[in-house]
């Protein structure tokens, strides 16, 4: 690691007035992906400003029957919540599917949202990667790109967003809350916070910087059932091939975008009233693949019908 | 930076680098070196401590992030004259070989124990709203953060059932 | 010299095993510091003053040179004491043309400007902190020139040679036979190259006094490593001091040593203060040795009632360009069934890649995965059970050279497996057991390694309170090398467990040569025997000649040990009596074995049965492996517990070759690229149901001294065929790529319709 300065923040407000006038500074949570990419001099911030101890980790209802989930809520907090479990399951499924117990102790729900790419062309930095250095290009894209992305890359990146919490959160419509630098506060669809890479695959999300999210917002639970499936190749502690997450009519499908996939064609092919197959068929018909990730398309249009049907079972409603 | 951590009991005030981790505080600091470096990427576990009871990853955080905190370590846990039931119970089945992964899977175990008396889910949760069934299958899916190569798996689950069995 | 006779017809008191301490499932001697986190690992020795600290930086190129070195901005980072590369690194003893595995000799680190693999160490830094060498290595600013490198294995077969001073093994006529066999299997399988992941990375903490080095390591093999290291500093082998008392984890990755003991050892004498060097996880996959891929071509011939009539294993694997390791995996097919005709060989290409060597059961672990399987296709085309198949080829004696087996229990290790897994629930017909979403099968394979005995020295020395110690230049790899010491001991001499220590992983001791190959507990242990019974001998001796002793004037072979006392009749004494008498400072005897003149007269080998039952998603194509029972025949069993240990680890690393494990190459830069822990996919716990193993009684009284073989290696060997089998039964498909990952059974489902 480089040598950097840390501060612990007092409040949110002191954290991100910090964030805006120190260069290069960073947001430091739970630590578990910052500090694993400083080891590896992929990320390399002058200052971390420590916000793992601000009073943002409350679970609360919203008068409107929904959750407020405070950014600073542990991984495994949120997914043990007695509130996730009746009314959010799959969130709860979602969040048990990512990293092992140990990771979802320390990891916070802001920073699962903003953890990076598990490609291994970023993570190796003898390899070029537009994401970690803008220009060198894409290692990915003619390279072992088995775990890439199928919807929505570009020539520049083929990355996949690694969580499952999100993908989850996307199916639930969650909202996020953030503050600004200079101190506004505002709120977004989730949906709305990743980007694709396009041209500037090292620009992730439409946070301006130095804003730090808050809390994410989930509206009351969607009528019909909830789950999440993920399939790997082992069977715990380690990254999705493809996973789906169903709430009610809504899906969305993971590890095989920039961003958590909302699978909008699906969904409107399931209300007008499409078999499962003929929907995530619809979605798929915008898929490309890059060579070794095409089987998550075939892999994908088996999954989901498994899942809608198994979301269609009794029991697994809010 | 001054930093003080209550590790197994005993305040202990460092003054670190900020980039010093947990894990190497506690073993090039400390001299505490029953916490294993095995990848320094929370990939295998064998790193994990309890911090203020809960197990996490001492690779993938600054001791900077834990004054004030309480850290427990397997130095904390038991001694080789006075074993912990855990401890206890790993020699027993013989749920090690090599041994380097053997002081994070035990604070696993004691973690993921607490976890369960708290009816925390996991992946092998079928129905999230009753308690856990504490099967086979739910404990090896709740040990699975902490890599065992030589592959003592099954001889881990036994030892856990008997410790759990002791302890509860 | 001595002979397979000898024996069997000495008796010893491993043999007699009159306490009951050979054999017993006792807990492992070292085990309450395991378990407490207080045994020091290499990394965690504490040296005689605080150690400044390491820190390698690799090649990011697979061939070609290093054209620059700019150090000035890490020689001017904060705490940094020392940077070395080619250009300034000392003078160290020449590297060898080729290794041979067991020879030492120099391995000099930063020795040119060439680089022969990606992930060459080329750099070092050492600074007083650990967080400021890891900085500053980061600021080492080299430039390569990258050439042009052959790294992908199938791309080069027409480079293939045969390995060196082998030849291709024939029998009797095998085309002539396989063409003429009325059922055939035909087919191509392939394993990838594996990485060792051993949890302990490859660590030294070394230091100097004057011109005498201690040097703490993790390696399996203590004098290969001193000497060689010696050898590379140009020092006395008796000027360097080797230590290796905790290592975690080996599985033949640790066989040979690293840049970090050499730099470690250079620059703690440049620095003249003690320095630490470790391997970062990601320089264990590139930096150290892996299991090279294969590509293995098996053909089986039989007649319609199973009786095979031709059988081929034709194996394709590759080395480094500088090496000449081969992974054997036709070797076992030499001693597994019989057949008249009979084609079994290797070829070698030589490619730019990081060094091939061994791991886990070399050979056997790769080749079993085809051969096994190939079996399993036979018997479903002949229509029969794949356990009948096997016992129908069973040999009467070794198929290639006739000569006898020292004892050969492989059908009944089938068939008590059969019968203890249930193996008669198994439909012959793939996919007819549902269980929810997932479909249910049941796989079997046969195990087999070889068996193998070098020569080796022990000391053993009694002192004044009647405890015996065993001393030993061996290693401990998670073996459980320190506990059966321990039990000879105990049994030799006639003294509780509890009255013995085991020092080992020295290089001051008696030599052993180390952990590998499973002949570490034969090997270490048979020295040990035989130190034991010389301080019998001596112990007796100077009992009967004491004339204070109730022995006195006794016959020395009538003196009996038992509870740490020794007799002879009714007359009796309490060792440690006779000792503190006679010996105040210890009695010490030496022992030795050497490999029997005559052994090569017997086919020998351990052997096994694997049964699994397997759970596929036919929707993804994902596998969970539910149940797996081996049944085994080794030899004597030392102890129960950590023999058990040693055949479930191995058959867990079967399902993870079965299943998940495999390093990809990526051609354009000659790097692997799942270079961690997050990439390289070790099973973990989750993958893993219910393991149990059972060993067979057993003595092969032409092993050893003791009757003893070795288990470190069997467990592994079929294990992933076994699973590979089970796959088939539940979903009616093979993947003959490994490992079986859900997008290449996906694949498969889907190319059959499913």
């Amino acid at each position: 690691m480089r040598p950097f300065t840390y501060e612990r923040a007092t409040d949110a407000a002191a954290a991100v007035k910090s964030a805006a006038e120190t260069p290069n500074a960073k947001f430091l949570a739970g630590g578990t992906n910052l500090l694993d990419l400083m080891k590896l001099e992929i990320e390399h911030p002058n200052h971390l400003i420590d916000v793992g101890r601000l009073p943002l980790a409350k679970i609360e209802d919203t008068a409107e029957g929904g959750l407020r989930i405070g950014a600073m809520a542990s991984n495994s907090h949120v997914a043990a919540d007695p509130r996730v479990r009746a009314r959010y399951p799959v969130l709860t499924q979602a969040i048990v599917a990512g990293g092992s117990p140990q990771l979802r102790n320390k990891a916070s729900v802001g920073g699962n949202l903003l953890q990076r790419t598990r490609c291994a062309y970023f993570y190796d930095t003898s390899k070029p990667c537009n994401k970690r250095a803008p220009g060198s290009g894409c290692g990915a894209l003619e390279g072992l790109n088995r775990n890439s992305a199928i919807f929505g890359a570009s020539h520049a990146c083929i990355a996949t967003h690694p969580s499952d919490m999100a993908v989850a959160l996307v199916a639930l419509d969650a909202e996020v809350e953030v503050l600004s630098p200079a101190g506004q506060a505002r709120s977004f669809p989730l949906m709305e916070l990743h980007r694709l890479p396009g041209e500037t695959p090292d620009v992730e999300t439409h946070l301006i910087p130095g804003e730090l999210i808050t809390a994410v917002v989930l509206p009351p639970p969607p009528k019909g059932g909830q789950v999440y499936r993920k399939v790997r190749d082992r069977a715990s502690y380690s990254a999705g091939l493809a996973s789906v997450a169903i709430a009610g009519g809504r899906m969305a499908l993971g590890a095989v975008a920039h961003k958590p996939w909302r699978a909008a064609e699906a969904e409107a092919a399931l209300a007008s009233g499409a078999s499962p197959a003929e929907a995530i068929g619809a979605e798929l018909a915008a898929a490309s693949a890059n060579g070794r990730n095409g089987f998550k398309i075939n892999l994908i249009s088996r999954l989901v019908p498994a899942a809608v049907a198994e979301a269609r079972e009794p029991g697994r409603g809010a | 930076m001054k930093t003080t951590i209550t590790v197994n009991g005993e305040a202990r005030t460092l003054d670190v680098d900020p980039r010093v981790t947990l894990l190497d505080a506690l073993r090039e600091h400390l001299r505490l070196t029953g916490s294993k470096k095995g990848c320094d990427h929370g990939q295998c576990g064998a790193c994990t401590v309890l911090v203020n009871g809960v197990r996490i990853n001492s690779c993938l955080s600054l001791a900077v992030m834990h004054d004030g905190d309480q850290v427990t370590t397997i130095e904390g846990i038991g001694t080789a004259e006075t074993l912990h039931p855990m401890q206890r119970a790993f020699l027993t089945e013989d749920a090690f070989q090599c041994g380097y992964c053997t002081p994070g899977q035990i604070c696993s175990a004691l973690g993921m124990l607490a976890e369960v008396a708290e009816n925390w889910p996991s992946q092998e949760t079928a129905d999230l709203t009753a308690k856990i069934a504490f099967t086979d299958d739910e404990l090896r899916e709740r040990m699975s953060g902490n890599i065992c190569r030589c592959s003592a798996y099954p001889q881990i689950v036994a030892a856990i059932r008997s410790a759990a069995g002791e302890l509860a | 010299m001595t002979s397979v006779i000898d024996w069997e017809t000495t008796p010893n008191p491993v043999k007699e095993n009159r306490a009951g301490i050979i054999g017993k499932a006792v807990d492992r001697y070292e085990g309450p510091l395991k378990v407490t986190g207080t045994a020091p690992y290499a990394y965690e020795v504490e040296p005689p003053s605080p150690p400044a600290y390491g820190v390698m930086l690799s090649a990011p190129i697979a061939k070609g040179r290093i054209t620059g070195v700019d150090t000035a901005a890490a020689e001017a980072s904060p705490g940094v004491l020392l940077v070395w590369t080619y250009r300034n690194a000392p003078a160290q003893g020449p590297r060898p043309a080729r290794y041979d595995f067991f020879t030492p000799s120099p391995r000099p680190a930063l020795e040119s400007d060439q680089v022969y693999f990606f992930g060459q160490q080329v750099a070092v830094v050492v600074a007083d902190t650990l967080e400021n060498a890891t900085a500053a290595a980061a600021l080492v600013n080299l430039t390569f020139e990258d050439g042009a490198k052959a790294v992908i294995f199938h791309d080069h077969y027409d480079e293939a040679v045969d390995p060196p001073g082998e030849k291709d093994v024939e029998i009797g006529d095998f085309e002539q036979a396989f063409a003429a066999a009325p059922v055939k299997v035909d087919d191509v399988w392939r394993t990838p190259l594996q990485n060792h992941c051993q949890m302990e990375p490859c660590a030294t903490t070394a230091w100097w006094e004057g011109d005498h080095l201690t040097v703490h390591t993790s390696v399996q093999m203590v004098r290969f490593a001193q000497n060689s290291l010696a050898e590379t500093l140009m020092l006395p082998h008796k000027n360097v001091r080797l230590l290796t008392r905790y290592v975690g984890g080996g599985f033949g990755g640790k066989g040979s040593f690293y840049e970090d003991l050499v730099l470690a050892s250079l620059a703690a004498r440049e620095l003249g203060r003690p320095v630490k060097v470790a391997l970062s996880r990601q320089q264990m996959m590139h930096g150290t040795v892996h299991r090279p891929a294969t590509e293995q071509h098996v053909r089986l011939g039989a007649t319609p009632d199973g009786v095979l009539t031709a059988m081929s294993l034709m194996t394709i694997t590759h080395c480094d360009r500088r090496g000449n390791f081969t992974e054997h995996a036709s070797n076992f097919a030499r001693n597994l069934y019989a057949a008249p005709n009979r084609l079994t060989g290797h070829r070698l290409v030589r490619l730019d890649l990081p060094v091939a060597s061994a791991m886990r059961a070399p050979g056997e672990a790769s080749g079993t995965l085809s051969l096994e399987v190939a079996m399993d296709e036979l018997a479903e085309k002949l229509g029969m059970d794949p356990v009948e198949l096997r016992i129908k080829n069973e040999p009467p004696t070794d198929p290639e050279t006739g000569k006898p087996f020292s004892i050969r229990q492989l059908v009944r290790c089938m068939k008590e497996g059969a019968q203890l897994f249930g193996w008669d629930r198994r439909l012959p017909t793939p996919g007819q057991v549902r269980d929810g979403r997932w479909l249910v099968g049941l796989g079997m394979a046969a195990a087999i390694r070889g068996n193998f005995l070098l020569p080796a020295k022990a000391s053993f020395t009694v002192d004044a309170d009647g405890v015996i110690t065993v001393k030993q230049g061996m290693t401990d790899i998670g073996t459980g090398t320190y506990t059966v010491l321990a039990q000879i001991a105990a049994e030799t001499l006639g003294v509780p467990l509890g009255d013995v220590r085991v020092e080992i992983g020295d290089s001051e001791l008696p030599p052993a040569p180390g952990s590998g190959g499973q002949f570490g507990a034969a090997t270490a242990g048979s020295a040990a025997l035989d130190a034991g019974m010389n301080l019998r001998k001596a112990i007796a001796e100077l009992a009967v000649g004491d004339a204070a002793s109730p022995l006195s004037g006794g016959d020395p072979a009538q003196v009996t040990f038992q509870d740490g006392v020794i007799a002879i009749a009714n007359r009796s004494e309490r060792l440690s009596d006779l000792i503190r008498r006679n010996r105040p400072d210890g009695l010490t005897a030496d022992g030795e074995v050497r490999p029997a003149a005559d052994a090569g007269q017997w086919s020998s080998h351990t052997y096994g049965a694997h049964y699994v039952e397997v759970a596929v998603d036919p929707v993804t194509g994902e596998v969970r492996t539910r149940r797996m029972l081996g049944v085994f025949a080794a030899g004597r069993i030392l102890n129960y517990k950590t023999a058990r240990s040693q055949l479930t680890g191995g058959m867990i690393w079967g399902v993870g070759s079965a299943l998940t494990e495999g390093n990809v190459v990526d051609a354009r830069y000659g790097s692997l690229i799942n270079q961690d822990l997050a990439g390289y996919l070790v099973p973990v716990q989750a993958d893993i149901g219910e393991v149990e193993a059972i060993m067979l009684d057993e003595v092969d009284d032409k092993a050893n001294p003791m009757g003893i073989k070795g288990v470190g290696e069997l467990g592994i060997s079929g294990a992933g065929a076994a699973v590979a089998n089970a796959i088939y039964n539940a979903v009616g498909v093979r993947v003959r790529d490994y490992p079986i990952t859900p997008d290449k059974l996906l694949a498969a489902l889907m190319a059959a319709g499913r």
